[in-house]
């Protein structure tokens, strides 16, 4: 397979790189200078793309391969990818699910916990010396606090299993309501903030979601409410946010992606409730493994016209 | 706090029973000492006075029927004995090893904690606290908000938390039998060790430390700080757990080697550490402020708003039930061993 092209959208990993450069011809998009005429010189030799959360395959990259058959993301979320222009042309596209929903799950009750027992904010004070001078650290107990999950796939499952070991009751927002399920449902975003104590965006990012966290949701969440974000930046309305904290509208927040990553407000960076972290829902060594294998593998089944292992389109 | 020193040499103000305060609790600090007051007793405070405490307790002997204490207000025989009217001692905290209970049981005094009031938050501190070891989710918010991620790029791999890891609980009474409840959802497998084996819980029990921290990739400390706790996790444990392995303390410093801890962080022999308590409070080993695998916190596992209304309602509750004779909310059993294995 060393003749066939796949072009990496940016650095990811390095065993994902490795191990690609390995089984195929690899070209690092990152590395050329000119994009637009290396894709013009190029566009006949590449069969295949890898994305991820940052870079994929939007309509302008996938018009300007022609011989482009399959995108493989090193990511759950498809947001990079312009699915319906890969439908269109019968381009194949596969993702990693599965393997990182622990990974994000418990990352999610990471940030819970940080955020409402200033975990982040206790270590600093230790550090800093100010414990010596007879100062303390009051922070809020999580137990029993009201969690609101804003999408019930894979991972907002996952991290409502979790918290309802901390005896937390679960309320939800999805498209529709799933009657199977034994949480509470609320028909819209902001009767689910108006409801809950932590509010979790666990959804995909569409056209729909985007900014499904607005000034409204904001203020039905109100200051004693915490926000906590391991989808993607764009779900939320970021300067909103942003005002909402500062202004002390909101009660804190958990931060693991933001709309212009990796630039990140500054106003955020002074205050102790609130807990940014960059990118790094997935990431683990033993998660971020399993994910580079699941792209390999998916490529590999593609090109000896087997069955794909995590299929989209 | 206003010193009143002038206050001490003046007549009891009512009839009201007296409280000593022997060390103003952290409660105080952050809502004032009017937190525990009641129309039912008053509150003698030593730490006030000029008079060192010997004396004070000495000019005040006759008054004093009870004492209220808090983790690091030890209540020794010899201040006991100062106090022939004492008949309650009443801690803010869950821990009573800093109370001298055989000098309690000799004179017929009660004592009454914390119950199990905090249990539920010290399980969420020692699960947020090796939550935040594996993920770094401190040292990564450090990183993020010192502007790093955008001039030096993508932070380092932290470690997949608990799925199929194996987590060993030294101590399982009321705490760590909450955290054992809160890490199987992760999911994970539990063992523990205890002065006894539990026949009705689900998990493995090792027989001791050193086999538990064999078996284990992290180790929790949820027991109470007695005598044959002390130090018991030193170099056999650590070098047990090993090079991938964490440790989190929300019980007593002193049930870890700090010094053998410290050298174990700083050599990579464990891969980090989670820590709300040390031996010598409120220091902390200054090797640990330069690691990014140690995440640190003041000995706050209980301070949340919530739990501290609940500790004024418990004080407030047991000294009201002692001056009218009626049975204390949260009384420690003196005829045996302490009670078991709740750490705080």
């Amino acid at each position: 397979m060393e003749s066939i092209g796949v072009l990496m959208a940016c650095p990811m990993n390095s065993y994902l790189e490795q191990q690609l450069e390995n089984r195929f011809k690899l070209f690092r998009f990152w590395t050329v200078p000119d994009k637009s005429s290396f894709l013009a010189s190029h566009k006949d030799s590449i069969q295949a793309v890898v994305g991820n959360a940052f870079a994929g395959a939007d309509a302008m990259l996938i018009e300007a391969l022609p011989k482009l058959e399959i995108v493989a993301s090193f990511s759950v979320g498809l947001d990079k990818i312009d699915l319906a222009k890969c439908k269109e042309k019968g381009i194949r596209v596969t993702n990693t699910p599965d393997v990182l929903t622990e990974d994000v799950a418990d990352l999610a009750i990471g940030l819970m916990l940080a955020v409402l027992r200033k975990l982040c904010e206790s270590d600093r004070f230790v550090r800093s010396g100010k414990w010596k001078s007879g100062q303390y650290v009051l922070t809020t107990k999580f137990t029993g606090k009201r969690v609101g999950i804003i999408g019930l796939g894979r991972i907002g499952m996952a991290i409502a299993k979790r918290a309802e070991a901390f005896s937390c009751p679960i309320s939800y927002y999805s498209r529709t309501e799933k009657p199977e399920i034994k949480y509470k449902y609320y028909p819209s975003v902001v009767e689910l903030a108006a409801n809950c104590d932590i509010l979790v965006v666990a959804c995909a990012l569409t056209t729909e979601t985007h900014h499904v966290i607005n000034r409204e949701v904001i203020d039905a969440l109100g200051p004693k409410g915490v926000l906590i974000n391991i989808g993607r930046g764009p779900h939320v309305d970021e300067p909103e946010l942003v005002s909402a904290l500062v202004e002390h509208r909101l009660g804190g927040a958990g931060l693991d992606v933001f709309e212009h990553e990796p630039e990140v407000p500054e106003e955020l960076f002074g205050l102790d409730n609130v807990v940014l972290l960059p990118h790094v829902g997935s990431g683990t060594v033993e998660t971020r493994q399993a994910m580079a294998d699941l792209v390999i593998g998916n490529l590999e089944a593609h090109f000896l016209k087997k069955p794909l292992l995590t299929p989209v389109v | 706090m206003a010193v009143a020193a002038e206050n001490q040499s003046q007549p009891p103000q009512n009839d009201l029973p007296y409280v000593l305060i022997l060390k103003p609790p952290t409660a105080f600090s952050i809502f004032g000492d009017h937190f525990f007051h009641s129309p039912k007793f008053q509150f003698l405070k030593p730490f006030e006075s000029p008079l060192p405490l010997p004396q004070f307790l000495l000019t005040h002997a006759q008054s004093v029927q009870a004492i209220l204490t808090s983790a690091s207000g030890s209540v020794t025989a010899d201040t006991i004995r100062l106090l022939p009217r004492l008949g309650l001692v009443v801690t803010t905290s869950q821990g009573i090893n800093h109370i001298d209970l055989s000098e309690c049981r000799r004179r017929g005094i009660a004592v009454a904690g914390a119950g199990t009031i905090f249990s539920t938050d010290c399980a969420d501190s020692a699960v947020g606290l090796l939550l935040d070891v594996l993920r770094k989710v401190s040292a990564a918010n450090r990183y993020v908000k010192q502007g790093l991620w955008s001039t030096q790029g993508n932070y380092p791999l932290g470690y997949k938390v608990l799925g199929g890891k194996q987590v060993g609980i030294v101590g399982l009474g009321s705490i760590g039998t909450e955290v054992a409840k809160r890490l199987e959802a992760f999911p994970c497998s539990i063992s523990y060790n205890s002065r006894s084996k539990k026949p009705s819980v689900p998990y493995t029990f090792y027989p001791n430390v050193v086999e538990l921290a064999v078996n284990c990739d992290a180790l929790i400390i949820c027991c109470a700080l007695t005598d044959e706790t002390h130090h018991l996790i030193g170099k056999e444990v650590l070098s047990a757990l090993g090079k991938d392995g964490v440790i989190i303390n929300i019980a007593r410093g002193p049930i870890i080697d700090e010094k053998e801890l410290v050298q174990c962080l700083i050599k990579r022999e464990i891969r980090g550490a989670g820590l709300d308590v040390f031996e010598h409070e409120p220091d902390v080993p200054v090797e640990l402020l330069a690691l990014d695998n140690v995440v640190m916190s003041p000995h706050n596992a209980v301070c949340t708003t919530e739990s501290l209304e609940e500790l004024r309602k418990t004080v407030v509750g047991n000294f009201e039930a002692f001056f009218s004779n009626e049975p204390l909310l949260t009384p420690v059993p003196l005829d045996d061993r302490p009670h078991s294995s709740v750490a705080r």
